[in-house]
């Protein structure tokens, strides 16, 4: 099986790689990489005036299966990823069982063998049932695959657990996942407390609550010389405190989502629960460190958080619904429309923050289109400007804040293990 | 002409919406005081009050306010067991409706209730307190009782005194007296104050004494007994040292400045007895003015003109 892509921009920040040219893909690997090559093929894609990255990485999504499938399953959420031309997604362990072992965590891996159309890695539990009391079987967790531990959705908030987990993580070369959250400062909140949750009447989570962790959880790195990646950093403080452990030398890295880059608390006006996630939505000085942080590599990956919720679920009282929004099929135009076409970030460094970094925290052999390696491809329309209506989202979810948005740079082929399993927005696994 | 669907908030009202409101008031008031209390204006509409909060005053006073111009009144007060039954607000707002509501009152717990029900169906919606956002009739209510007393509200110094942050009353006050160039003062305890207010266009004081200096009126707010377990007050006690209003803190203010109270009050915590009891507070006032505000809110809302013609 040989497919050619013919004429795009390739973009592969691993090999420092951003030229006019083709790839060939023979057998579910990169076999070629050259300006012009001309061979008998199975099947051409025409990429002129296209972006071709390496296949893009999501290290936070949550597919809800098993235990929440009116929200999203294994098969919804890969639809989805591949819409939004991901061919890899790190999954989060808030099922219900918990992934805290090696049974779910082998269902998952069944369930994504059997009906995903795109990679899934499971993430493991840190603590038993979440509950961040007693360590997970980490060892047993890392034999049946996981990439990585958190607890995410909740903080591990004895401090004594954290600094033991990564300890006892390291052995097994797994990074823990923080969400850092103080719960006794977030208790009651809704919003990012600020003027408008003052205006709205909204009872506010203070960017404290997240600042306290993200401080606590670097100096137990520091302590533990383990490596740490902060999900979904929201403030300014996290940025700069993760600015200083990178600087000082420690295995900090962290990650920005889509709609923390492009929003900010003026979007909750109107009550619109979409808009409601956690960490919330913070001010605009907050937004503008989130940007610094992306162009000076303080954050390293850019990951959804996809979040989705049954469409009954969102459409209560603000203060009622749950935390969330999908992301994974808006995540490639929002970047393109937020970060590159702002000059925030070049594209071979946006690229970057969605494959070479997320493989390298997660320990894949991913993210790069080097010779030899796993034929996963994204293809990127630059110019392509759509609006996004979330009655055509693959994903169950439809709890999106860009709803109505006008976005340019759409994802239209993905790839995986040579095989194309996503054309101009169709499904075709 | 009335040309809002619903009435949420004073925020997003303006200052010809708001004098609408208060003129049409006035000749309400007049019928209040008639010795026969109704006039068939509204007959044949039909309002329901949605309580997911008890508030006997204020669902009283809508109710009182719809039976004076005629309208048909049901009252739903929903226990969080039917919450909990899995019936959402929207499913509720849409039952009343299909029965014939043209008018749903709605009081809730959660800011932004008003809105959700506002958008799902096509009765029109008077938010009757939703949260800590807005309660934006016993707003008017205030207004309509400064400007009754007091003349123009531009000149207005007023002082709003207690738990702010947690105040619809006080958000609804400063939207609606900032929008007349009032000059307004909000004051109380740090923890119940935080300085994002000013950004709404208010002082910020943590100190009586300085607040009331020179005001024209001072609105004192309930103070909700539970503030102390969550950590933001000390004791109440101390709070009444520091925060209650008495004699000797209310002479600081106009000699003949007003005393308001949305009601119920803690008598010894936020206002003490005196006080209550001087010549200088109008909180019975403004218990009938928030009839008379709540007449017209329904009749500008059900497709009425300027009020005066009801008055024959
Ligand atoms: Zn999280």
């Amino acid at each position: 099986m040989r497919l050619l892509i013919k004429g795009g921009r390739i973009i592969d920040p691993a090999n420092n790689l951003d030229s006019i040219g083709d790839v060939l893909i023979v057998d579910g690997k990169i076999a070629e990489i050259s300006e012009n090559i001309e061979v008998q093929v199975n099947k051409t894609v025409d990429a002129e005036g296209m972006i071709v990255t390496p296949g893009l990485i999501d290290m936070h999504v949550h597919f809800r299966e098993p235990g929440y499938e009116h929200k999203e399953t294994i098969a919804t959420g890969t639809r989805a990823a591949a819409a939004g031309g991901f061919t890899s997604v790190a999954c989060m362990p808030n099922t219900n069982p918990i992934n805290d072992n090696q049974a779910v965590c082998s269902l998952i891996k069944q369930k994504a063998k059997e009906e995903g159309v795109v990679k899934v890695f499971p993430i493991g539990a840190v603590t038993k049932g979440s509950q961040g009391e007693e360590l997970a079987e980490i060892g047993e967790l890392k034999e049946a695959g996981v990439v990585a531990l958190s607890d995410d959705g909740k903080p591990i908030s004895n401090g004594e657990i954290m600094r033991r987990a990564l300890e006892y993580a390291q052995m097994f070369n797994l990074t823990i996942i923080s969400h850092a959250e103080d719960l006794n400062l977030a208790v009651g909140g809704f919003m990012h407390e600020g003027y408008v949750s003052t205006v709205l009447g909204l009872r506010g989570i203070p960017s404290a609550a997240e600042e306290t962790m993200v401080a606590r959880d670097i100096i137990l790195a520091e302590l533990t010389g383990s490596p740490l990646h902060i999900a979904h950093l929201s403030t300014a403080g996290s940025v700069r405190m993760a600015r200083d452990a990178k600087a000082r030398g420690l295995m900090v890295t962290a990650e920005a989502t889509p709609h923390h880059f492009t929003l900010t608390d003026e979007a909750v006006v109107g009550y619109h629960t979409a808009t409601k996630v956690n960490p919330p939505l913070r001010s605009s000085s907050d937004r503008d460190a989130i940007l610094a942080g992306l162009k000076d590599g303080t954050i390293d990956v850019i990951a959804t958080d996809h979040a989705p919720h049954a469409r009954e679920e969102k459409e209560v009282e603000y203060a009622y619904a749950p935390n969330g929004m999908v992301g994974l099929e808006t995540a490639v135009p929002l970047v393109v429309s937020q970060l590159i076409n702002q000059g925030i970030l070049t594209w071979s460094e946006a690229i970057a923050k969605l494959t070479v970094n997320p493989a390298r925290i997660l320990g894949l052999p991913l993210g790069t289109l080097s010779i030899g390696s796993t034929a996963d491809v994204t293809i990127i329309d630059p110019q392509q400007e759509a609006v996004v209506d979330t009655a055509k989202f693959q994903s169950m979810g439809k709890n999106s804040a860009f709803s109505g948005w006008k976005l340019q740079g759409w994802p239209i082929c993905t790839i995986v293990d040579g095989q194309i399993v996503m054309q101009s927005g169709k499904i075709l696994a | 002409m009335w040309k809002r669907k619903d009435l949420l908030g004073l925020k997003e009202l303006s200052i010809d919406e708001i004098n609408m409101i208060l003129d049409t008031a006035v000749p309400m008031k007049d019928i209040i005081k008639r010795t026969i209390k109704k006039v068939p204006t509204l007959r044949g509409r039909s309002m329901v009050t949605l309580f997911y909060e008890p508030s006997t005053r204020t669902r009283t006073s809508f109710e009182m306010a719809a039976k004076y111009l005629s309208a048909d009144t049901s009252s739903l007060t929903v226990a969080t067991s039917s919450v909990a039954k899995g019936e959402t607000l929207i499913d509720t707002g849409r039952t009343i409706e299909v029965m014939g509501a043209d008018v749903i009152v709605i009081r809730h717990e959660s800011a932004g209730a008003p809105h959700l029900l506002a958008q799902s169906v096509v009765a029109r919606v008077i938010n009757a307190g939703d949260g800590m956002h807005e309660h934006p009739t016993q707003g008017l209510l205030d207004l309509f009782t400064m400007r009754e007393k007091k003349g123009d509200l531009s000149n207005l110094k007023v002082a709003i005194l207690g738990d702010i942050l947690h105040s619809r009353v006080a958000r609804s006050n400063i939207w609606g007296l900032t929008k007349f160039g009032a000059e307004v003062r909000v004051v109380g305890p740090s923890t119940l104050l935080p300085g994002e207010f000013k950004k709404m266009g208010v002082q910020v004081f943590h100190n009586v004494e300085e607040a009331l200096r020179g005001v024209d009126v001072v609105n004192v707010l309930r103070l909700q007994k539970e503030r102390q377990k969550k950590g933001l007050l000390p004791s109440l006690r101390e709070y009444a040292k520091i925060f209650g209003l008495d004699q000797k803190r209310l002479s600081l203010a106009k000699p003949d400045a007003l005393v308001m109270h949305p009601g119920p009050m803690n008598r010894g915590v936020e206002i003490m007895p005196d006080v209550y009891d001087s010549t200088q507070s109008v909180v019975d006032e403004q218990v009938t003015n928030g009839v008379a505000v709540r007449m017209a809110i329904l009749y500008l809302l059900m497709g009425g003109g300027t009020g005066n013609e009801i008055i024959n």
